[in-house]
């Protein structure tokens, strides 16, 4: 049995709220006690405070490699942070039995007037590593990050794509033996996510404990075995990740799953775009079946797009259209209302509100993450375009029990049920002639 | 468990981590030098700047007190008298200045990231030290186109005088650094404090000027030791006064602690409310 390396014990951790912006300026104090002579500041500032954590206990063992979900907001950077000494507890306790190594951001301390080289040397130090040990892994970094011809620029003029591969190729050699991670995935473009991701399992195999935060569950699922669901400051539960993450899956109403007219406002494109417009768009939003904005799903369950829009004026000929797109914009599937719908239904469309619903079946999705570009189209006269507006988050839930989850092949966009047979065949040659 | 690590809401503040300084002490050394690095980045003459503002500094202060005012120096050309003033004033200043604002200054690194929070201000009075053995060269110049020379004793005063000057500025530093996390009115009160402190300090006009009536402010302001005992010793005219030298370092040895303690007993939220 390994020990555990992380012990956590009743861990609380408060903010005090306050109106005014994060730091005080002398006069606010003192024109507080001019107002308020007889009343004690002390009392004031204990009075309104925010649980960020609240009386948390988990173990970790050594190697293990442990997800922490919950929503934003819910505590889990407050953890990390905690963990990695960098704010303290107001009661509670940690033990680690290591050497802790946290990446909160990619590229702390990043200087935009050093150049590469230098700043691989400066963040390494930041984040604990010694000089030795930079100059060990100095040329690893650099290939990781295929920065090679610009070391020795400033990386002011790296474009920001490059910056975050050099900070994260640096970020990656740290050798810890706890790594606390908070969703550095989440940045770089998806080839180079990839690469990432690869890299903390390479780690996460070698032996080193790891706990990791995201809210992408791909990422968790495919990283670890147990999870640790956050709600509201509070450990809700701490099981395996499948069990956490479907939990948290259907406990997450998501914010972004329904925008507005407000929020559409500047997103849309025109490819023809008319001064007096003759179509609108008023909302868009994923709904699971119940008719619930959501952004994440299990592949058991159907997905449904959902597109508000206003006609100002009569049209003929109305089309919306959806792309289901991935992160780098590849169309994965296309859908338009005109493919099921009565004929007469958009021929002619007086003016008013309306709004089309499109549901994706169940079993149809991988484990990715799927953005949805929107299309309305008055025929040749006008035609709006909201670019990936909405996304969601699937997570792949097996057709089968006796299918482990490591052999499911979750991680492909496109995996659906599909129906197969399978049968004995006596004689190979006989049933090959008797085909032709 | 080995190498174990326990966080706590914290309770004991005089614990100053010197263990734990001493194992990072390698990133203090990489805040000098990213600090050196930055701050002559795209510049034509680059480290020569450390030489510009004493030697500027001088020049004007020879023309107007000097040669203008007739300020008196003790019969030692007023040049080298006034640059050997400002040669540790300019160190005590400037490391108290950055050093006082460097929490502010790092904050993303302090709410991203732990090292012993400790390391920032030292590395910021450390910095001083490259700009202070530089600026030193012009001194030597100095000295030898005056004919002066130093007798052996410097060896020992030397590192004396600068530790005390790194004592208190780091001290102040800690101090004040702390204060400014929480009301960033210290970056306004700092330039005037310190302007003030420099008039307050015979760094342009020798101590002998001032009355024994005012001996006293002498005493408890480190840096008027640390001047005094330069030139003392720099100018071999007389024997350098223990008196001052010792309520010097008394008193940088009070700042440095007391200002340590302080940032000590602050420095656990410092994330939470830069």
């Amino acid at each position: 049995m390994p020990e555990s390396i992380i012990q956590v014990k009743g861990l609380s951790k408060t903010y005090s709220i306050s109106q005014k912006p994060g730091y005080l300026a002398l006069r606010d104090l003192l024109a507080e006690s001019m107002k308020r002579p007889f009343k004690g500041r002390g009392r004031r500032a204990s009075k309104e405070r925010f649980w960020a954590l609240r009386d948390v206990s988990f173990e970790v063992k050594r190697g293990e490699v442990v997800g922490v979900i919950g929503r934003n907001g819910a505590g889990k950077t407050t953890l990390l942070k905690l963990l990695s000494r960098i704010t303290y507890p107001v009661s509670g306790e940690i033990c680690l039995g290591g050497r802790v190594g946290s990446l909160l951001e990619v590229g702390t301390g990043f200087h935009s007037e050093l150049t590469g080289r230098e700043n691989i040397y400066f963040n390494g130090a930041i984040l604990g590593m010694k000089k030795r040990e930079i100059d060990r892994k100095f040329d690893e970094m650099v290939e990781f990050s295929g920065v090679e011809k610009f070391l020795d620029m400033p990386v002011k003029r790296y474009s920001s794509g490059m910056q975050v591969r050099l900070a994260f190729s640096v970020a990656a050699h740290l050798e810890p033996e706890i790594l606390l991670v908070d969703e550095v995935l989440a940045v770089g473009d998806v080839q180079f996510q990839k690469k990432c991701l690869g890299k903390m399992k390479d780690v996460s195999q070698s032996g080193r404990t790891i706990l990791f935060v995201s809210h992408n569950m791909a990422a968790v699922a495919s990283l670890c075995k147990r999870a640790i669901l956050i709600e509201h400051g509070r450990l809700l539960m701490d099981v395996d990740t499948q069990k956490a993450v479907s939990t948290y899956l259907d406990r997450n109403t998501s914010e972004g799953a329904a925008i507005t007219s407000k929020g559409l406002k500047g997103r849309v494109e025109g490819v023809i775009k008319k001064d007096n417009p003759t179509i609108q768009f008023k909302e868009v939003a994923v709904l699971d079946q119940n008719g619930n904005p959501r952004n994440s799903f299990s592949s058991e369950e159907p997905i449904c797009l959902s597109v508000a829009y206003e006609c100002l004026t009569q049209v003929s000929d109305l089309q919306v259209i959806i792309h289901v797109v991935n992160a780098e914009n590849e169309l994965i599937l296309a859908t338009q209302n005109q493919d099921s719908e009565n004929h007469a239904v958009f021929s002619k469309v007086e003016p008013g509100i309306y709004n089309s619903r499109c549901t994706i079946p169940p079993n149809l999705f991988g484990q990715k993450r799927f953005y949805a570009t929107i299309h309305l189209r008055h025929a040749a006269i006008e035609h709006l375009i909201l670019d990936r507006i909405l996304f969601f988050d699937v997570t792949f839930s097996g057709y089968n029990d006796v299918v482990s989850l490591h052999r499911t092949m979750a991680n492909t966009y496109i995996r659906p049920k599909l129906r197969w047979e399978t049968g004995k065949v006596n004689n190979f040659c006989e049933a090959l002639e008797g085909s032709t | 468990m080995n190498g174990e690590i326990v966080i706590r809401p914290q309770r004991n503040m005089f614990r100053v981590g010197l263990r734990e300084l001493w194992d990072y002490r390698e990133l203090a050394l990489f805040f000098v030098w990213r600090d050196i690095k930055i701050r002559y980045k795209q510049t034509a003459i680059g480290i020569l700047w450390a030489l510009f503002q004493p030697v500027a500094a001088m020049l004007i202060f020879t023309v107007f007190f000097g040669k203008l005012a007739r300020m008196s120096s003790d019969n030692i050309p007023y040049p080298v008298f006034v640059y050997t003033g400002l040669l540790l004033w300019n160190y005590f200043s400037s490391s108290l200045l950055h050093s006082s604002e460097s929490m502010v200054a790092n904050a993303n690194i302090i709410q991203k990231t732990y090292f012993p929070r400790l390391i920032i201000p030292l590395a910021s009075s450390l910095t001083g030290l490259i700009d202070l053995a530089i600026a030193s060269l012009v001194l030597a110049a100095l000295m030898f186109f005056y004919h002066f020379s130093p007798g052996v004793k410097i060896i020992f005063y030397l590192p004396a005088l600068i530790l005390i000057s790194f004592l208190s500025s780091t001290g102040l530093g800690c101090f004040f650094t702390s204060v400014n996390v929480k009301y960033r009115d210290v970056r306004y009160v700092m330039p005037f404090f310190i302007q003030t402190l420099m008039f307050l300090t015979p760094v342009i006009y020798p101590i002998s000027i001032a009355g024994d009536k005012y001996r006293w402010l002498f005493l408890i302001n480190p840096m008027s030791g640390v001047i005094e005992t330069t030139r003392a010793v720099i100018f071999n005219t007389r024997a350098p006064d223990p008196r001052m030298l010792y309520s010097s370092f008394a008193v940088s040895a009070v700042l440095f602690v007391t200002g340590i303690a302080y940032f000590r007993k602050t420095e656990k939220y410092f994330a939470d409310i830069i």
